[in-house]
């Protein structure tokens, strides 16, 4: 060897001193390495915990069908049971395989399987309930996502990222709900009318109600609680004088499977 | 166990056996047509000419852009080489956040340097100037055979165009 | 030792072209679903899972069970096993690598398959089962292939194979746990919202696995020069016959649990499952006779003179198999997935494209199969001789 201990001690501390601080001053001087950046918009609606309150006293047939229209239009979600032409007719069966649904409406024995009453009163037994992801506080689903594609926000909202995802739809099994759709073949071709605002989905990723996560960051109320005129109470729970919070306390309200433990925060009016 | 021996011959002396190839004009023919197949790409356009990407920026909103506002977000040097990363970085912020630990959105509005906000949106910003994807985007990509699936999802028509049309 | 799988009888040859001729088939469909999506399988949005994760359910039973013959040989020096351990190492590696390329198959978008790794998330039990699915997978070639050589070359197997043989042994235990997990965690699925659903994973793997390793080694002895034994499938019986009584005793279990409490949620699974609901009953026949054959299967095992002769224990090892398989691959999903969370009947059938892409990664695991059993019995052959 044709070094002494010394100099084999400081070319080696130097080495690792400029390994480190040359990865810094890579970065800090690598191409492409700018100051821009990525912030709120100053419109952005902002909370500590989403939730929405539907009442279902002021919500009639006609409201929840255009509270589902307007979400449908707004996120591309494509309709398999009416396709926009004749060429694309899919047997029953199968478009009912296909379907995506991101908010609909069933009647009360189906959203709250286990609460049935036998003696309900007709307008319950008749109404449509409108039922969408509750963005539980405590969700299965982000639970077992592998990749974390499905994650919750800190402002509540269980988020769907469609680039990430690599349909396992373990989320799928994992929701109480049913909340969650798969797209089971390219949707694109029966989408109604392309909505510029929003992606469409490709096959082979999961999608769900976002809350509008998007429109919120513009300043926009969710899609479905601006068609709803009312209908739809949509704000901060950690804010005692928002609107949300002023329903709860002036009305009784249930949720959906709570003895699960997902803890949902989508509360409806009866 | 002075003979033990496995396929690596790790642990022992390996016999001495004359080395033969079997089969040897078979192999040699082979070996030369699997060389000739796998260097295609070198001699297969040896003498033809490939024009350089010339991708065009004759669109709507871009011609009615005032002279001083005909740029884009970035520079035009930096974006060709870095937009790739730049549409990656808004993705992640936007949706998520750039820090795994920090699970929301970062917001959607991108400061340039410059200090312009523009909305950080593949369709409604970048498809909004540039909506000729075939004779923008796809140019330099085909030539550099890439493909990018951004369009599986993201659409090629900004919400400005197609509120037009 | 690989050499010994490219020479071999004409029917060899003939059993790996036919094989590898199903896989062909099998993987033009898939490039078919690659292109077209899922949906060209029967799956929908209420019943998201299927065939290909039933498989995957059933063959995680099957590589499991190579600790039964691992463990009495290792564990507990049960000589007479030290003649089939290698031929259910490599049935578990046939069957993790089955697993995993079924697991692939499912998924929407195969082509991120990587941001398991690069976003790993331990809360997921996907996340683990990936992980103990391919640690299995090392740990059994690794095995396998080891003592195999040392077989063959007459030495003792070398002193740091042991700590992962002793490793295999739980870790068989903990890639069935594991997948029973992914379906007992969900608090939205009553009929798998069981602790007893690893248990009965356990339970019904010990009866398949060793079933089908029992036909293997007969159709061993009767194609090559390597005779398994008599006191080997003997002993592999009467695993067999313990572990489906068990397997039985622990669906009465169900049975009784759902149905003496009487909650609706839960008891709504079993009822499509054994007679219908809302006038759908595409299952009941094959429950029923999944049940009944089960439990005759293992009645008739408790005969010894049922179990000696090996023609008739070969008949109830195929009954068991089958039996198994219903339960567990049909029965499991649809069982979990019908009525939905909004108690809504979607019933569940595979389409053909879907079958036949199962059949193509079944023969590549058969393929596999062949090949390494091809190489532990040629390495048998020439030992003894």
């Amino acid at each position: 060897m044709g070094m002494d201990r010394r100099e084999f001690i400081r070319i080696a501390g130097l080495s690792t001193l400029l390994g480190l601080g040359g990865k810094g001053a890579f970065e800090l001087l690598a191409p492409g390495r700018v100051e821009a950046e990525i912030v709120p918009e100053a419109a952005a609606l902002k909370a500590k915990r989403w939730a929405m309150v539907v009442n279902q006293k002021k919500l009639d047939d006609a409201t929840a069908q255009k509270c589902i229209e307007a979400c449908n239009r707004v996120h591309n979600v494509p309709d398999f049971l009416h396709p926009p032409s004749d060429k694309l007719k899919l047997p029953a069966a199968v478009a009912h395989r296909y379907q995506i649904k991101w908010i609909w409406t069933a009647p009360f024995h189906n959203v709250f399987p286990g609460d049935e009453q036998p003696y309900l009163p007709e307008e319950v037994e008749h109404m449509s309930f409108l039922t969408l992801c509750n963005h539980c506080n405590n969700p299965p689903c982000v639970r077992v996502c592998p990749t974390k594609a499905t994650f919750q926000r800190e402002d509540g909202i269980v988020m769907m990222d469609m680039h990430r995802c690599i349909g396992c739809r373990f989320c799928m099994a994992g929701c109480p709900y049913g909340s969650r759709s798969f797209n089971w073949r390219d949707p694109r071709p029966y989408i109604k009318k392309l909505y510029p605002g929003y992606p469409t989905r490709e096959i082979g990723v999961v999608e769900k109600c976002t809350f509008c996560a998007e429109r919120l960051a513009q300043g926009l109320e969710p899609a479905c609680v601006e068609a709803a005129r009312g209908a739809l109470i949509f704000g901060d729970l950690a804010d005692e004088k928002s609107e949300v919070r002023e329903s709860l306390r002036k009305y009784f309200t249930i949720r959906r499977k709570t003895q699960l433990g997902t803890n949902p925060q989508v509360y409806y009016i009866v | 166990m002075a003979d033990y021996k496995n396929e690596f011959g790790f642990f022992a002396e390996r016999p001495k056996v004359e080395k033969k190839i079997f089969d040897r004009n078979k192999v040699v023919a082979g070996i030369v047509i699997f060389l000739v197949m796998i260097t295609i790409p070198l001699w297969k356009n040896l003498g033809k000419t490939v024009a350089a990407p010339a991708p065009s920026l004759d669109t709507p909103i871009i011609k009615q852009l005032a002279a001083k506002d005909k740029k884009c977000v970035m520079p035009t040097a930096w974006m060709r080489a870095n937009h790739m990363q730049m549409l990656i970085d808004w993705r992640e912020n936007v949706v998520r956040s750039k820090e795994q630990k920090v699970t929301t959105s970062r917001g959607r509005e991108f400061v340039a340097p410059d200090g312009k906000k523009y909305l950080a949106s593949l369709t409604n910003t970048c498809m909004e100037c540039h909506s000729n994807k075939a004779e923008f985007c796809d140019k330099c990509h085909n030539y550099a055979a890439v493909a990018p699936n951004c369009w599986g999802c993201h659409q090629e028509t900004g919400k400005k165009l197609a509120e037009a049309k | 030792m690989l050499e010994k799988a490219l020479i071999g009888t004409k029917r060899y040859y003939g059993l790996l072209a036919i094989l590898a001729g199903v896989f062909a088939l099998g993987f033009l469909f898939y490039l078919k679903q690659l292109h077209l999506g899922l949906g060209i399988t029967g799956m929908s949005r209420d019943v998201s899972w299927g065939f290909y994760i039933a498989q995957f359910t059933y063959l995680v039973g099957v590589a499991a069970s190579a600790v039964m013959v691992v463990l009495p040989y290792y564990l507990h020096n049960y000589k007479a096993f030290g003649r089939v351990t290698i031929l259910g190492e490599f049935l578990a590696v046939a069957a993790v690598t089955m697993c995993v390329v079924f697991i692939t198959v499912d998924l929407g978008r195969p082509d991120r398959i990587f941001n398991v790794l690069k976003y790993p998330t331990p809360g997921s039990v996907l996340f683990w089962d990936m992980i103990v699915l391919n640690g299995y997978l090392i740990l059994n070639l690794l095995i396998g292939w080891n003592v195999l050589e040392c077989e063959r070359h007459s030495v003792p197997p070398p002193k740091w194979l042991k700590p992962f043989i002793y490793l295999s042994i739980p870790w068989a235990v903990s890639i069935h746990t594991v997948t029973a997990f992914l379906y007992a965690g969900l608090p939205g699925r009553g009929y798998w919202l069981t602790a007893i659903m690893a248990p009965r994973f356990l339970s019904s793997a010990f009866a398949a696995g060793p079933s089908l390793l029992i036909l293997l080694c007969l159709l061993v002895r009767k194609y090559t020069k390597f005779d398994p034994g008599k006191e080997q499938i003997q002993s592999l019986a009467k695993i067999v016959t313990y572990a489906i009584l068990i397997n039985v005793f622990f669906f009465f279990c169900e049975v009784f649990t759902v149905f003496y409490s009487q909650i609706p949620d839960h008891m709504l699974h079993f009822q499509y499952l054994f007679f219908g609901l809302d006038g759908k009953h595409q299952l009941v026949p094959f429950m029923w006779f999944a049940i009944v054959g089960m439990t005759a299967a293992g009645l008739f095992l408790t005969n010894p003179k049922l179990r000696k002769d090996e023609t008739t224990l070969a008949a109830l090892c195929g009954l068991v198999i089958i039996t198994t398989y219903i339960d567990k691959g049909l029965g499991l999903i649809s069982g979990g997935f019908i009525p939905n969370p909004l108690e809504q009947v979607t019933e569940y059938w595979p389409t053909v494209p879907e079958a036949l892409i199962t059949l193509g990664v079944w023969a590549m695991g058969f393929l596999i199969l062949t090949v390494l059993y091809k190489i532990a019995v040629s390495i048998k052959e020439e030992v003894k001789s």
